[in-house]
This record gives C-alpha cells, structure tokens and sequence, in this order.
C-alpha cells in the first residue's frame, strides 16, 4: 500500500476532527442531546416514556465503556488484519522461494 | 522471522500504530451522540419501526447463515466488517458545528457481503450502546436500527457499484459508499423524528428541517472522515486480502495477480 496514501487518509481523518476542537468554540455535546432538546422545543408536552435499561453511573463508566467498545473493535481488528497480512508475506516468500 | 526491508516493514507497523493510536484517543470523549434516545418515539411509532426493521433483521439472519455454509474463509471478514462498525460507532468525533457525533462503519460490510447481512452486525452495534451507554434504545432500536442498518447499508451498496461502474476506481467508489450511507442513515434519523414529532406550523416537512440542519452540519466532516478512514481499511484488503475479495467477487482475478 502506497505510504502517501496511508498518510493523505490518516491526516484527512485526524485533521478533520481536530480542526473543530482548534477553530470552533462550543460545548461539543452530543448531537442527540441536542436533538431530545429539540423535541421537547416542538413537543413541549411529550414525556420521554421509558427509561434506559442501565445507564452508566458517571461519565468515566462511560468512557470507560465507550473506551472498551473502541478496544474491542480495534483489537479484533488488529487481529485479523495481522493474519491476512502474515499470510500474505508467507505467500510471497514462498513463491520468491520457487521461482 | 524472514527479513524483509525494514522500511516496509517499519512504514506498516507505523500504520497499524497510528490508526489504533487515533481510535484509542479519539473514543473516550463523553459526550452522547445520534440515535433515536429511548423513550424519545412516541410507543406506536416504536412499534411501528420495529414491524418495518424485523422483516430485515430475518433476511440479515438468514444471509448470514448463507455466507458462512457457503464461503467458510469468509466469516474472519464477517468479524472484520462487524469489528470496524463497532469501532467507527464509538468514536465521538467533534465537528465544526461545536457538537459532537460518531461515524457507523457500515459501509464496508455492506460492499463486502451485500446490504442484508449489515442489518445483523449494525443491530449488535446498536444492541451494545443501548444496553451499556444508554446511547440509543430497546425501544428506538427498530428506527435506528432501519436507518443504521438497512437504508444505510443499501444506499452503500448501491452507490459503491453506481460509482464504481463510472469511474472504475473502486476506492473512490468505497469513499462515496461510506459518505452516502453515514449522510443517509442521519436523514432517516431526522425524517423519523419529523414524522413523529410534526412541527405545530409547518407539519413534518418544517420538523424534518430543523431536525435534518441540526444533524447534517455537523455529520458532514463526519461522513468525509468516515469515507476517509474505509479506503484506508479497503486498501489494506486489497493488498493482503485479494483471495477473499475475488471469492467475494470484489476484484477480478487479473488486477490482483501482482
């Protein structure tokens, strides 16, 4: 894989997120909280009718969970992308070996 | 350990590290995001997204099954496209709105094995963030889960093979893929809403703008980072993933014979 390329899509994607932080002064909530507000602003009378199942006690459970959720991924991710990638070189050290 | 040039071999690794590296630092920012919040759709809208959503949760199923009885070497890729949502979905990325919000992941799944699968692994996405973050809900997940996991992954699909037929480059295909899905399930969310909370004026089509300028702003970036971040991953499935990509029938057998 072309390394330019690697760094054009990282730096796009690191940029793009960082930018806002840098240049854009606000709270950074959620997108959702802003939209329950919304609907209490249109439908002052609606009640919410149900409660979340578990809701994380605090917000550093739930980064923590979020965190876990990242990891998780990133992890398994990691793997399989590993293996494809090993299997790959063993397939091309094998063919330089026949040739 | 064969040797191989240590530039190669170093350049990769530093790409492996810097992705885990920006997923790692980027997730644990607190703020929630998109998705329908639980309680937020009136009970009989609920009910009514779940009967649209099940018929597609079925048909996920029972494409699932398929895959697996019939390309076995294939389920390792399952797990991958499942991983990266689940990944892409915990990111709370900031946008230039000043608000946060999070990509999906849900088009390189769908590219890879065609759109009903998606609606398994984006409802075992959705499942874990109602359950554990309070982030969506039991009783929203039919609407997030017809926006997320169905109008996502098939407006993927489509525009992967829309533009991959005009421009033949299948990279760009898979960027626009990943925008469109990310922009489209936002505007289903928005629609959903509107429907069920019509403005007191404008009726639904006044509710859907307000609710459609208060996401799509903000998940621009988003959808461009999202596009960003899947070519990433489908260039590396395509340098060291060509076997499956041709069962798939992703490449052809002649472009991957290097």
């Amino acid at each position: 894989m072309n390394k330019k390329t690697v760094a054009f899509l990282l730096g796009g994607a690191i940029l793009l997120s960082t930018l806002p932080l840098l240049l854009v002064k606000g709270d950074f909530e959620g997108a959702d909280a802003k939209a329950q507000a919304l609907v209490r602003e249109v439908s002052p009378n609606y009640e919410p009718w149900v409660e979340p199942v578990f809701e994380p006690p605090s917000g550093e459970v739930e980064s923590l969970l979020f965190a876990l959720q990242a990891a998780l991924g990133a992890g398994v991710m990691g793997f399989i992308l590993g293996q494809y990638r090993e299997r790959h070189r063993q397939k091309a050290a094998s063919k330089s070996q026949q040739s | 350990m064969i040797k191989r040039s240590p530039a190669k071999r170093y350049g990769s690794l530093g790409a492996i590290a810097l992705l885990t590296a920006y997923l790692v630092v980027a997730s644990p920012n607190p703020a929630l995001a998109m998705h329908i919040s639980e309680g937020f759709l009136p009970l009989s809208w609920a009910v009514g997204w779940w009967l649209v959503f099940l018929p597609f949760l079925a048909w996920g199923l029972w494409a699932l099954r398929q895959q697996i009885k019939q390309q076995p070497e294939s389920t390792l890729l399952i797990a991958l496209a499942g991983a990266y949502a689940f990944v892409l979905s915990s990111l709370k990325i900031p946008s230039v709105t000043g608000s946060c919000s999070h990509p999906m992941g849900i088009a390189l799944g769908a590219v890879l094995f065609r759109p009903p699968l998606m609606a398994v692994l984006g409802t075992l996405v959705l499942l874990f963030q109602a359950l554990l973050l309070a982030h969506g809900g039991l009783t929203t997940l039919g609407a997030n889960g017809f926006s997320m996991a169905v109008v996502g992954p098939w407006l993927a699909w489509l525009t992967y093979w829309g533009v991959s037929r005009a421009t033949a480059k299948p990279a760009i295909a898979m960027f626009g893929a990943a925008l469109v899905s990310n922009l489209a399930t936002y505007a289903v969310t928005s629609l959903q809403l509107a429907l069920a909370f019509p403005d007191s004026l404008g009726g639904v089509a006044t509710a859907f703008a307000k609710f459609a300028a208060l996401f799509a702003v903000t998940q621009i970036p988003l959808a461009i980072s999202e596009g960003l971040l899947t070519v990433l991953v489908w260039n590396w499935l395509t340098t060291y993933c060509t076997a499956e990509l041709q069962t798939l029938k992703l490449l052809s057998g002649a472009e991957s014979n290097e």
